[in-house]
């Protein structure tokens, strides 16, 4: 996005490597795990939409393909597209696996999980009413579905990491769910000692204790305004 | 010789077609066993043949995969449908991604209670003719190619080509207004293997009948 949005660092304006547009605090929704690989590769800026005529604005402007945000400008290309932006950072750094068939297996975990996501995602937008019971089904997939299948892979291969004995976005994606459930349903892992290893080991990896912590763009669980902001502005 | 893939799905379109639809462009053979009944599902997640109790699931080079994207990345990654570079592929899954989220609400509405349907149609008819097809159309006029991307054959032509035949079928004069999406949508259907997918008797998949929906739904619930 030209003109605008350049935001200091230490006193001098960065060179943005890359530029994300997307609702404030928007850490449960599909643009979360992009923070999270962006953050494994280089310093990133963000534009936030604050108001409904901002994103009118990136519509009428053509800059969103199918009108619709998270929109990253990378490498000259404005990419929308959720899955398709964290294929290509996952690509470009070496973070989807050797071969077609590590490639085949980090798919297939990252759609698993980020299925499990949805529920979670949607969560903050249910009615009052539905929250309990939504809550009880995020707790039954994450514990029946989805979290035994990592914590047998992890369990039969013995390695650090999910696939090929090496980090991947697959190993990115899963501490952030995990990271996520908790936030829900903090005994979430109790009946899984490997996901707990786990998930103190990829804490560990530098770039992502570095983005743990507080200051970093990681972005805070939806609160009330966030809720109100995303829809006001994209009418959710 | 390697053996066929096997897809593992109900005898309906659903989330298995656009496999049917890359295997089949791609010139490959494959078997399919058909999820009938609630125990077939069951017979299949007992066996632990389902890494997330869920189809579709494919049999394919030793493996058995699930999730509709991963099959698919596979089989373009396989094939050589999938662009020469990142670049190229990153354009691709923006396209196909953009294509998925359409066939998806297509495929929700077939599966809609005659009376929910008749709200839902003209939405989903407005959104393929306003959000979706336009950007097809621009980029096939901006590059003036046959093919979406890099000038070659690739799965994003295979998506397109499906959704818009899809689209014909609930409006047939859909494609009015794109002049280049009609000369694509001839172009492709006469790739030698699609056009073999386009005939009668092939493993392509009809849209559900209304009496069957209920029953359909009752194996996933």
């Amino acid at each position: 996005m030209e003109g605008g949005g350049w935001r200091p660092s230490d006193g001098c304006w960065l060179q943005p490597a890359w530029r994300l547009v997307d609702p404030r605090h928007s850490v449960s929704d599909r643009y979360s795990v992009s923070d999270w690989c962006f953050q494994l590769a280089s310093i990133f800026e963000e534009i936030f939409l604050e108001t409904k005529e901002q994103y009118e604005k990136l519509i009428k402007d053509g800059v969103l393909m199918f009108q619709q945000v998270p929109l990253v400008e990378i490498d000259g290309m404005k990419m929308v597209q959720t899955r398709a932006i964290l294929s290509y950072i996952a690509g470009k750094y070496n973070l989807y696996g050797n071969d077609l068939k590590e490639r085949a297996l980090i798919d297939m975990y990252v759609e698993g999980i980020t299925d499990m996501m949805q529920t979670i995602l949607m969560f903050p937008f249910s009615p009052p009413e539905a929250k309990e019971k939504n809550l009880d089904s995020v707790k039954e997939r994450a514990t029946n579905r989805y979290f035994p299948v990592f914590e047998k892979v992890l369990k039969e291969h013995g390695q650090d990491f999910l696939v090929g004995n090496k980090f991947s976005w697959a190993d990115v994606q899963l501490i952030e769910a995990i990271l996520a459930v908790e936030e829900k349903i903090p005994a979430v892992l109790s009946g899984f000692p490997q996901l707990q290893a786990f998930k103190i080991r990829m804490s560990n990896v530098p770039t992502i204790k570095k983005f743990l912590q507080p200051g970093s763009p990681r972005k805070p669980p939806p609160d009330e305004c966030y809720i109100e902001t995303v829809q006001k502005i994209l009418k959710i | 010789m390697a053996a066929k893939p096997v897809l593992h799905y109900i005898n309906e379109r659903g989330r298995m077609e656009p496999i049917r639809w890359l295997l089949a462009a791609a010139g490959v053979e494959f078997d399919e066993c058909f999820v009938k009944t609630k125990d077939d599902l069951t017979k299949l997640r007992k066996d632990g043949f389902l890494l997330f109790q869920q189809v579709p699931m494919v049999e394919i080079d030793g493996m058995k995969m699930v999730q509709t994207r991963a099959i698919l990345n596979y089989i373009a990654g396989k094939y050589n449908l999938y662009g020469k570079d990142l670049k190229e592929r990153a354009l691709i899954d923006t396209y196909v991604e953009g294509l998925l989220d359409l066939n998806e609400l297509i495929m929700d509405y077939d599966y809609l209670s005659a009376d929910q349907k008749k709200q839902q149609l003209a939405p989903i008819l407005d959104k393929a003719t306003n959000r979706y097809f336009p950007v097809f159309e621009k980029v096939l006029k901006d590059h003036g190619r046959d093919f979406l991307v890099g000038d070659r054959f690739s799965r994003a032509d295979v998506h397109l080509l499906e959704t818009l035949l899809m689209a014909e079928e609930y409006k047939p004069d859909i494609l009015a207004s794109f002049p280049l999406l009609q000369s694509f949508k001839a172009r492709i259907s006469n790739i030698p293997t699609i056009k073999k997918f386009l005939q009668p008797g092939s493993q392509r998949k009809s849209q559900p009948r209304q009496e069957d929906v209920q029953e359909i739904l009752k194996i996933f619930d």
